[in-house]
């Protein structure tokens, strides 16, 4: 047992692979319960269950899923486990099921899970998938925590309910930014968390897919410049 | 191999047999708590419909101090002494009102000129609550309506004033409208916009949501609410909802009724 190995699956996802700043999947539900970081923990939790635990079981059976359909053995799977986690929620916390309304019923349809499924469950041994399934959750949950803490944060001055900026509406100073309350606001901060890891990781730069051509009408000011 | 029809046919069997299985019990096994919490919710709704919802105190016990109340729709009186008791035996004083619905002997379906919420069928009783000051008169009366909306009927709790046409406050406690559209009317800030509004004008019913919002200059102010953006559909719903339920099919005896009981 190479334990480098199940280091490398869990801890990779975190910042170097990070399914959501690296690979850009599952960027939907990101965008839909990150006003609120209780709820948000919840989504995180759900989420990380099914990956890790779809992995495990598409793992296992790998060897006799027939490829003509395997993508729905793995939806059929999947579908299973993201059921029975709404089923549980809804018993043990019924109130956040509530919130998160039809967003845990779309993890069925969340690129990460299936991802992970065709491109590391059906080839790998199972712990390991499991692993992994494990480490992507994570690296989902990591981006959606930052990204709900600061939309919970300046979009109503809490966090997990909590007031830390005391809001003008309550007799404080702060004035909440609305805006981050609603959800294309978690697109501009994913946007500038994929900026800041991608400048402290180059590596993660893509190439561009063609150059850009010299534009031949805008004016070369050098040239100009040494004419007069 | 693996790709033989018998063992595609096998592995697809299997899977849909373990999965099935699966969540069918855990579906099952969680159906008993699941059902007392969205009990609990529909009693938190009723309470916060009227009001007086603490969540720091135990649900059950609040709702307990809520008095219910029967009316007979097709006759438009209370029930009262033996029918009471009459009633309440045939449903082992656990009445519900929408599985009353479903059966032809507890309901009566209306025609579609006076449906004009959609319910299709309405029962003959309909079970209300009446929350009561301490010299015993009436503080608000909570009554259930629904009507139906886009995408399906929304389920919910109005309260009313003693004065029988002001509301003091509206709560859906199930809907199937499309979230951040039809679900804002969950939006505490929209439901904000109720308390205070009038039902009645010239004993026609006349609250009504509109679309956009209500000029703060309008002379109707007091009967009119501000729509749901992008969702008229379900604004229109509710406006129906009210229209029929405060009607002379739904509530509008009810008044009297009190009134000659107390």
């Amino acid at each position: 047992m190479n334990l480098n190995k199940y280091k490398d699956v869990l801890v990779k996802p975190l910042i170097d692979e990070n399914p959501i700043t690296l690979q850009i999947l599952g960027i939907c539900s990101a965008l839909a319960v990150t006003n609120n970081l209780s709820v948000t923990m919840v989504m995180c939790v759900a989420l990380t269950s099914v990956v890790a635990f779809s992995n495990l079981f598409i793992s296992i059976i790998r060897n006799h899923i027939p490829s003509s359909i395997r993508i729905i053995v793995q939806m059929t799977i999947i579908a299973s486990l993201v059921i029975v986690v709404d089923e549980l929620l809804k018993a043990y916390d019924y109130e956040t099921s509530k919130k998160l309304s039809v967003f845990v019923g779309l993890i069925i349809t969340n690129c990460i899970v299936m991802g992970r499924a065709e491109a590391f469950a059906m080839k790998e041994k199972p712990l390991l998938s499991f692993f992994d399934g494990l480490g992507n959750g994570l690296g989902y949950s990591v981006i959606l925590i930052g990204v709900a803490a600061i939309r919970e944060l300046f979009g109503a001055g809490t966090l997990f309910g909590y007031e830390i900026l005391p809001l003008v509406s309550n007799g404080g100073w702060y004035m909440a930014n609305n805006l981050l309350l609603l959800p294309p606001s978690s697109f501009i901060i994913i946007g500038l968390f994929i900026w800041a890891i991608r400048s402290y990781k180059p590596a993660q730069i893509e190439e561009d897919d063609f150059a850009l051509s010299k534009h031949s009408t805008s004016p070369d000011l050098t040239k100009r410049e040494l004419n007069v | 191999m693996n790709d033989s029809i018998v063992k595609t046919l096998g592995v697809a069997f299997a899977i849909c047999l373990i999965c099935s299985l699966v969540v069918s019990s855990t579906a099952v096994s969680l159906r008993d708590m699941q059902n007392e919490n969205k009990a609990n919710d529909k009693r938190t709704k009723i309470l916060q419909a009227a009001g007086i919802f603490n969540p720091e105190l135990d649900i059950k016990e609040q709702f307990n101090k809520l008095e219910e109340k029967y009316l007979d729709f097709n006759s438009g009186k209370l029930l009262r002494g033996s029918d009471l008791e009459v009633f309440l035996e045939e449903h082992k004083g656990d009445y519900d009102q929408i599985a009353a619905t479903r059966k032809p002997e507890y309901s009566t379906s209306l025609n579609s000129s006076e449906d004009i919420a959609i319910i299709k069928n309405r029962e003959n009783v309909g079970k209300f609550f009446i929350l009561r000051n301490k010299d015993n008169s009436i503080d608000k009366i909570i009554l259930p309506v629904r009507g139906y909306g886009l995408w399906g009927t929304l389920f919910g709790y109005i309260s009313i004033e003693e004065d029988f046409n002001t509301v003091a406050g509206l709560e859906f406690y199930d809907h199937k409208e499309t979230p951040g559209l039809g679900a804002e009317v969950d939006n505490p800030k929209w439901k904000a916009l109720w308390p205070g509004k009038q039902l009645y004008k010239n004993n026609i019913v006349s609250l009504e949501v509109i679309k956009g919002k209500v000029p703060v200059d309008d002379k109707n102010l007091d009967y009119k609410v501000d729509g749901l953006s992008g969702a008229t559909l379900t604004s229109r719903g509710v406006t129906n909802m009210l229209k029929y339920w405060f009607s002379d099919s739904g509530y509008a005896n009810l008044f009297s009724e009190l009134e000659y009981e107390s």
